[in-house]
Formats: structure tokens, sequence, C-alpha cells
């Protein structure tokens, strides 16, 4: 049971580190990237990863509940601090019974235009999932991917991207 | 004995054309040194040249489709068209028979002369292909048409000479589809664009209101497919480019994307999104029978079918990250072909059927390329920030793709412009458009 447990962790392990070998690119520019801002703009922190951690492009549904979460290169899986905000949002949800919402999926632009399409519909349906767990109907929530064509910021650098890989939280009616 | 009759007969049919052909111009490797060759103004009567001036404001109609035919040879980089101000025999005496001493003076190998006539309304066009070397001529043709037309003309005239001295097809009488782009970055306006394949008669077949993606060509017709945000809806139409005719490709509850037309333009074979799963779908446009031809929770996308049919490529992240696979066109026999370092995108099946076309994103920089079918033989033809989305020249020698530019630290200076490559990886060029441009398709060839 011991030695089970054990394998596990190292193999959780192996996988961080396949993924941290695999990105070691981005983060690499990432920590430049930050090192350069650090001494003019003060934006260190504001990634984490390579998901994006910061508030500047974010919206609020109502005081206190973000429009918007974070992804990682590539990724759809919600990290910590998305599943918090969408709590926040299905609570919110519940409150407000009438309000129907779109959910959309965007991808950063260092990827081809049809696979990012793809990706922003599977970021926006994580949220979609996690929402209704958190017991939100289903026909209250429909979906929207636009892949890279709606950027927030138009940077050509990490910070910028991540701000990007996003599924946004947008009131329908 | 019959058989040794018919390897004789063969061979005296190819005998005069094999010394015919002294000039042969090899594609198959990088050009550096380009054909010279001396494109002679079509020479013109001054009763025609008044009447086509009058019609298409054209001062002398004979040089502009001469024009049309010496941009193309240059752009294809296999032919160095000549100055003209070297040239010492005048057009219509070079029609009738050149002076090859003169024409080897200037170091042309091969001549084009011709000339254009106005008769009953119409634009009559007769041209020569010479061999300056050999003194022969070897190839004369002649069209009449509307005189609209003349520079279609123009290409098709540079079709001809391009198949006779290299031996394969030509891609010059092609248009191009485009998604014309403008505005910030963060708020593009997008419209369909279309121009023939040297840029000439842009027009703009939507008018911005809506998001436009990925546009394709029917390979046997004057069809279009493309995404459309109408209603902020992202679904696949169809578009006929002579009627303006549009509708909605199936009835499908989510976002479809990602279409392309099988090789005999009966199929569109397209992406359905539902639930955050990507998988391929077919649509016959004659019955509207729907088949769902992958069946996985990985993002299957970008399809493309062999120019047989028999074969789709596409693109998936089942392994988890982003691929490149080939299955049969049912679905069956899945395999992946690509394995080098990085990921792949947007494969496309070359008309030729040898090869497929690919975006490859490793090591922050993107890369078109070219790999065999069983995805041997992998060769890089560009690198860049960004760039994806090849599509073939008809003949399969040429693509096109789009590249975007980077931004500065102020997020500004984007910008997103049409290139073509030689599948050589030499003669890289901007093409030029009006304005911003991104995922262009290639027509097939407009006449045969």
């Amino acid at each position: 049971m011991k030695k089970l447990r054990i394998r596990n962790i190292d193999q959780g392990a192996i996988m961080k580190l396949n993924k941290i070998l695999k990105n070691t690119f981005l983060i690499a520019v990432a920590c430049l990237a930050l090192s350069a801002c650090a001494t003019s703009k003060k934006s260190t922190g504001q990634m984490q990863g390579d998901v994006y951690t910061g508030t500047d492009t974010v919206e609020y549904l109502a005081s206190g509940v973000p429009d918007r979460v974070f992804f990682a290169t590539n990724e759809s899986v919600l990290t910590t601090a998305s599943r918090e905000t969408l709590r926040k949002q299905a609570a919110w949800l519940r409150k407000n019974s009438d309000i129907t919402i779109v959910l959309e999926g965007h991808a950063d632009e260092r990827g081809t235009r049809e696979y990012n399409l793809a990706l922003g519909e599977r970021r926006a349906n994580a949220a979609k999932d996690y929402l209704m767990t958190y017991g939100i109907s289903s026909n209250r929530i429909s979906v929207l991917s636009y892949g890279k064509e709606r950027p927030v910021d138009s940077g050509s650098n990490p910070l910028a991207w991540s701000k990007n890989r996003r599924s946004v939280t947008v009131k329908a009616n | 004995m019959k058989r040794s009759l018919f390897i004789l007969l063969l061979i005296l049919i190819l005998i005069p054309f094999k010394t015919l052909a002294l000039i042969e111009v090899d594609i198959t490797r990088g050009n550096l040194n380009p054909l010279p060759i001396a494109v002679s103004p079509l020479s013109i009567d001054e009763n025609s040249r008044k009447n086509f001036e009058k019609i298409l404001q054209k001062e002398n109609i004979g040089s502009e489709i001469s024009s049309v035919v010496e941009k193309n040879l240059k752009t294809s980089g296999l032919f160095n068209p000549l100055n003209k101000d070297a040239f010492l025999q005048a057009p219509d005496i070079a029609n009738l028979k050149p002076r090859f001493e003169d024409w080897n003076l200037i170091k042309a190998q091969a001549l084009i002369t011709g000339k254009v006539n106005f008769v009953e309304e119409k634009l009559r066009v007769e041209f020569r292909l010479w061999d300056v070397l050999a003194g022969k001529e070897m190839m004369a043709l002649a069209f009449t048409t509307v005189p609209n037309n003349w520079r279609r003309v123009g290409h098709i005239i540079t079709d001809k000479v391009y198949e006779r001295l290299t031996g394969e097809k030509g891609y010059f009488d092609t248009r191009i589809i485009y998604v014309a782009e403008e505005g910030p970055k963060t708020r593009r306006i997008k419209k369909l664009a279309i121009m023939d394949q040297d840029g000439a008669n842009n027009k703009f077949l939507t008018l911005g209101n809506e998001l436009v993606l990925t546009p394709r060509f029917n390979p046997t017709s004057q069809m279009v497919t493309y995404l459309s945000y109408f209603r902020n809806l992202p679904r696949v139409y169809l578009l006929d480019i002579e009627t303006g005719m549009q509708e909605v490709v199936g009835d499908f509850p989510g976002m479809t994307f990602a279409p392309r037309f099988s090789p005999d333009g009966k199929k569109i074979i397209m992406s359905f999104a539902k639930d955050g799963n990507s998988d391929i779908y077919t649509m016959d446009l004659e019955n509207r029978i729907v088949e769902k031809i992958t069946n996985h929770p990985s993002i299957d996308t970008s399809p493309s079918f062999s120019p047989d049919g028999k074969y789709i490529c596409f693109n998936s992240d089942r392994s988890g990250y982003q691929q490149i696979y080939i299955m049969n066109s049912d679905g069956s026999n899945v395999k992946r072909i690509s394995f080098g370092k990085g990921l792949y995108g947007t494969p496309v099946w070359s008309p030729r059927g040898d090869l497929i076309a690919f975006t490859k994103l490793h090591k922050g920089k993107f890369y078109i390329g070219v790999m065999r079918t069983d995805g041997s033989g992998e060769r890089l033809l560009t690198e860049n920030f960004y760039q994806e989305a090849p599509s073939w020249s008809p003949n399969g020698r040429v693509l096109i793709f789009y590249r975007e530019t980077e931004t500065d630290d102020k997020g500004e200076g984007f910008s997103a412009k049409l290139w073509s490559i030689d599948l050589t990886g030499y003669n890289e060029r901007l093409v030029d458009t009006p304005t911003d441009a991104s995922d262009p398709s290639w027509s097939s060839l407009l006449s045969n």
C-alpha cells in the first residue's frame, strides 16, 4: 500500500517534470520577459507556470465575482484559482436564476487557427462542466469559441499570451 | 511482334518531340538559373488597337497581355523575362519569322511572339513559342474571346508556355480566395475576398459584419466553403461565387469548422465540436447525408482528402499534442504519420497525391513543410515567427500560406500577409493584397 502510494507520487512528479521540460522554452522566455519587466513595470508574479494570475483584464459580473478563468498553454484543465472563480460565478448564478450566460473560449496566437477553435471550445466546456456540477442548469449556458480571433492583449510575449488563454463568462440577457 | 511494333511506333512518335525540345526547365530542383526568355509584345494593327482602346481603356492591349505573361513567368522563378529595350526585331516581323541570331545575341533561349486582332467585337489572340537555339517553332495557338477576358488570355498563354517547357500543367489561370483583414489585432474585421492568382481583379465577397474564416475552393466548380460567425453561431457555409447565394451546411447543434471539399466536389468534410470534443464529419451535398468519420475524445480537426478520395489526413491531439494522422475515408485504419520534434497542424494533401503540406510549431518558431504520405522525408521549407495554413497550387508545385508579424512592446505593428513558396524551398514571395490577408485557398485551373 505504502509502496503504491510512493509510486503514485513519483509518477505525478515525473509527469510534472515532463510538462516542465515540454514548457521549458516558454518558461525560459517567460522568465526573461518577467525579469526584463521586473525593473520597469513590476509585473512579476502575474503568472504561475504559464497560467495568468493577474487581474489586469478581469471584469466583474457582480461585486467579487470575476468574469474569467485562465489556462496553461495547450491545456483546458481548470486550476485551483479557476475553480474558485467558477464557484463564485455558480453562487451568483444560483442567486440570479433568470440570468443566462455565454461562455466564450479563447486561445493564444501561438497555434493554428482551426486547432485553436477546437481548443477554445474545449476550454469553455471545462468551465461549463464545472458550473453544472455546482448546480447550474445546462440550458442557462451556451458555449462560443473564438479560437485565437479575439485576443484581449495584442502583445507577442508570454504574459500577453497567458491573458488570452481564457474562458470568459458573459451575461446573455 | 505486336509489342515491338508498338514500341517502334512509340519511338517514332517520341523522337520528333525529343529533338525539338532542346530547352527544358527542371522544376524539381531550386532553379537558380531561370531560363532567359524574350516576350515580344503582341503586335496589333492600328484599327484593332483603336477598337480595344475604346472598349478596354488600354492604349495597347497587345503590350498589356504580354506584360501579364511576363509578370507570371518572372513570379514563377523558373524564367527570366529579358528587358524589352534590348529587342532588335519589331513585334509584327518577329511573329512572322524571328531572326534567331538577333534573339541569340541578347541571350534569349526562348521567344514568345504573337498578334492581336479585333474580329467581330471579339478579341482574337495568336501566339507562338520559339526555341531560339534550335531555330524552331515549338508551339502555335490562337484564342478568341470577349475583350474583357484579356488578362485571362495572358494567363492561359503562360500556362501553355509553362507546360511546354516544364512538362507539367501551369497554375496561372487560377484564382485565390482569402480572408481580407483590417483593424486592430484585438478587434479584427474580416471579409471574404477573391482575386486572380497575380493579385488582379480583387473583389470583396462579404461586408465584414461578421467574422469569417478559412474559405476553401471546390476543386470542380466556383463554389466556396467557409466558416462564418453569422448571428454569433460559428457554422460552415457554402457560397456560390457567381450568384452570391449562401447556405449553412447541415444542421448541427454546435460549432462546425475547418471545412474542405472532397476532390470530386460532392462532399464537405469538416469538424463538429460538442461538449469539448471535436470530431470529423462529412456531408454529401446532393443527398445531405451526414456521416461521422472519427469518434475520439480528443480534438480531431483540419481534415483533407487525398486526390483519389480514398484517404483523409487530419490533425489530432490524441497522443497528448497536435500531430498528423491519416485514415481511410470511412474513418478506419487511423495511423499517426508525424513523429518529428514539435507540434504539427493543418495537413493538406497535394493535388499530385505524393505529399502532405503542414504547419509545424517547434521551439517557438512556425514552419511550413512537406512530408510523404507515410510521414517520411519531412522537409521544412520556411521558418518564421508565425505562419500557417498552406494551400497547394493546382499543379502541386507552389504553396501559398499566411504570415503574421510579431508586435512591438506596445502591442503594435501587427500585420498578416499572404506568401508563396516553391516546393523546392526557393522563390519565397510576398503576394500583394490591397489589405492584410490570411487563410488563402488556391482554385483549380479555370480552363484546361
